[in-house]
């Protein structure tokens, strides 16, 4: 087999010409390709928000072992205190006994989302200082903190609700554009239907009966947004169903679910993914403002809308609103830049100058 | 004994409805207008005739892939439309189609071995790799493709090898016919004579039957054992290859076979050309009677009225023309 000539890969994915094409053309597009790097990096750190900003040590030594409090939990009484329930750091008494016999190893930032800052010099919130770098909001609860995990739940949350919406969206739009006809017309009007109800006020009508939680919100959310990408892909199945080949497929007797996965629907991706970046950062969008208007996540958990809403409370400590603005306008300026750099590259008409 | 034998067979589309509430204002199509053909074992039709005239869309519904309206097409004895779905699905495996458009039918994300092994995959899922690979390296072997080029894609070869490709995809499942949707259209005129002497090879060693759907009767000539010439969804004629052409009865087949240019400037020149005038009449609304009098030269006031029936002018030789015995 000399002249097998191997598609280069990206990923894991077989690259074909034309995705090589796309590829070079994504990289091509710096901005996009920046932004990508970006927003890959802080997702890829806040992950491990835990390591980079808590209430507890990463490491303690104490009396010659080793503790990993972030890991595990350790009693009070481990540490020469009086309580059998989990010891308090951040408690000067226990500072106190470790440091007699050890040493502390703390995290970049000293505190969780949740830690509530007992020692402030000013009411809170107070403003930024060497301690509290963004400041601490109306609870005495450090803003970079909470910022961190905020921006980690907000994207999950963005994530999952794309991928979720998106495969109710691609299957229902692959169903409608294959089959067709009368199938095609129900569901049509059906979409009309459900996309005139209205969701915030949905949500809002809900948020009074139960309290709304992380997947509970996704749920309610999820029931609206996967029309997004129905009609993307009920155009590119009805087009692709009159293809040569896909009449071939038919002809050899391959069943209508293997001709839409695999003949069909690698088609149909391109422009799915195009319309993914901009997705996600309505999904982000519209998180921060049901948080902004307090029928969000359940009080407590941090997350960029609900520090603009302090911002707004408080106007007199505009380190709140600046920091929740920028950190929402960032967050949705870079995807919206990958998205337009993901768009372009899948454009077949557009030309780039390499 | 046939084993397709078509009867009456009718297609017709429904185009378009002013108001879905109101029953009368649909406008239908009638693509295939009660043709009737058999075919033998080891056989090749050609089905003939200019576009729009059906012969895409019969071919089509002979293999069931577009639900006839009426009429039968029964396959060694079994009608095709009464088939429940499972049966239906073991009969593809008898029953293959290629395309005009070489490269559009190939899939181009998947390599060739992919495009030749999916039907393989679908009805014989528990041959091993190695079988797979064996059988596929095999029938591109028969078809004149390397099999080094397995791991290629469709758009890295020309379009005589594209439809070999495709030829290939339909025979290795060994089926009994295979339905060439105007195979050669698409390709050079010394590789149209590469695929079809690949065709009749093929046809010898496996005693396959055809269905060739052709504009050009050249092809058609040298490919057919008999030919069908359809005009407007209907048969105009049908006859043993020879007989037809030097013995047209009908006046558009006759206008058909003087069209048919000569390879050589002088014959060329002396031929008598038969010209009909105008276009094909619009198949939503085609003339009453006979389909082909708005051009025939022959036509009548009888043409008008009454539908010509096809007659049997010899045991192989059927035609639907009130005026045939003229010359």
């Amino acid at each position: 087999m000399t002249h097998e000539n191997k598609p280069k890969r990206f990923l894991f994915m077989k690259l074909s010409p034309i995705g090589e094409r796309r590829y070079a053309n994504f990289k091509a597009n710096k901005r996009g390709l920046y932004s990508l790097w970006i927003f890959s990096v802080l997702f890829f750190f806040t992950l491990f928000a835990e390591l980079i900003s808590n209430d507890k040590p990463l490491l303690v030594h104490y009396d010659n072992h080793y503790y990993f409090p972030i890991f595990k939990v350790y009693p009070e009484i481990a540490f020469g205190g009086e309580f059998e329930t989990e010891a308090d750091y951040r408690d000067p008494f226990v500072q106190d006994l470790i440091k007699k016999k050890g040493w502390m190893l703390w995290p970049l930032i000293p505190y969780s989302y949740k830690t509530i800052k007992m020692d402030l010099p000013s009411p809170a919130p107070s403003p930024p200082s060497t301690e509290n770098w963004l400041g601490t909001d109306d609870h005495g609860r450090d803003v970079t903190a909470r910022l961190i995990y905020g921006f980690r739940l907000s994207v999950l949350f963005g994530l999952s609700l794309t991928i979720l919406s998106s495969c109710i969206g691609i299957a229902a739009g692959a169903i409608q554009g294959y089959f067709g006809g009368l199938t095609d017309l129900i569901f049509q009007r059906f979409i009309e239907i459900w996309s005139g109800l209205p969701l915030l006020y949905l949500i809002l009508i809900m948020a009074s009966i139960i309290e709304p939680n992380f997947w509970w919100l996704m749920f309610i959310m999820l029931l609206f947004s996967w029309m997004a990408l129905v009609a993307v892909v009920r155009a590119e199945f009805l087009r692709a169903r009159n293809f040569d080949y896909v009449r071939a497929a038919k002809a050899l007797g391959v069943g209508n679910i293997t001709v839409m996965t695999r003949h069909i629907l690698p088609n149909a991706m391109v422009a799915t993914l195009s319309l993914v970046p901009f997705i996600l950062s309505g999904s982000i969008s519209t998180l921060a403002s049901l948080d902004f208007l307090g029928f969000g996540l359940p009080p407590g958990s941090p997350s960029m809308g609900e520090l603009l809403m302090q911002g707004k409370n408080h106007l007199s400590a505009p380190w709140l609103g600046l920091t929740g603005f920028l950190a929402l306008s960032i967050t949705l300026t870079l995807l919206v830049f990958i998205g337009e750099a993901v768009r372009d590259a899948f454009d077949p008409r557009k030309t780039f100058k390499r | 004994m046939p084993i397709l034998k078509v009867t009456d067979l009718k297609v017709y589309f429904n185009v378009r409805k002013k108001f879905f509430w109101s029953k009368n204002n649909a406008d239908t199509v009638k693509a295939v207008d009660g043709i009737s053909l058999d075919l033998n074992e080891g056989e090749t039709i050609g089905i003939v005739g200019e576009s729009g005239c059906g012969k895409s869309t019969l071919g089509r519904a002979i293999l069931n892939l577009i639900k006839p309206t009426d009429g039968q097409v029964l396959w060694m004895g079994k009608n095709l439309a009464n088939l429940e779905k499972n049966e239906m699905r073991n009969l593809r495996k008898d029953l293959q189609i290629i395309f005009q458009d070489p490269l559009a039918s190939l899939n181009p994300r998947m390599t060739v071995g992919q495009i030749i092994t999916e039907p393989l995959k679908t009805f014989f899922p528990n041959l091993s790799k190695a079988e797979r690979r064996e059988r596929v390296e095999e029938i591109m072997l028969k078809v004149g493709l390397s099999p080094h080029q397995i791991n290629r894609y469709p758009h890295e070869f020309s379009g005589g090898q594209c439809q070999r490709i495709g030829i290939a995809r339909s025979m290795i499942l060994q089926p009994k016919l295979l339905v060439c949707d105007e195979p050669v259209s698409a390709l050079d005129v010394s590789i149209q004579a590469q695929i079809l002497n690949l065709l009749m090879d093929l046809q010898k060693e496996t005693n396959i039957s055809l269905i060739f759907i052709s504009h050009d009767l050249g092809v058609v000539r040298h490919i057919s054992h008999k030919i069908a010439v359809l005009y407007l969804g209907r048969v105009a004629e049908i006859a043993e290859n020879e007989d037809l052409y030097k013995n047209p009865k009908h006046p558009y087949t006759q206008a058909l076979i003087s069209a048919v240019p000569i390879p050589d400037p002088d014959l060329e020149q002396k031929k008598q050309r038969m010209i009909i005038k105008g276009d094909l009449p619009s198949p939503l609304n085609p003339p009453s009677g006979c389909r082909f009098r708005t051009r025939c030269p022959k036509a009548q006031e009888i043409c008008a009225e009454v539908i010509p029936v096809l007659e049997q002018i010899s045991p192989t030789h059927i035609v639907a023309c009130h005026f045939w015995r003229e010359p």
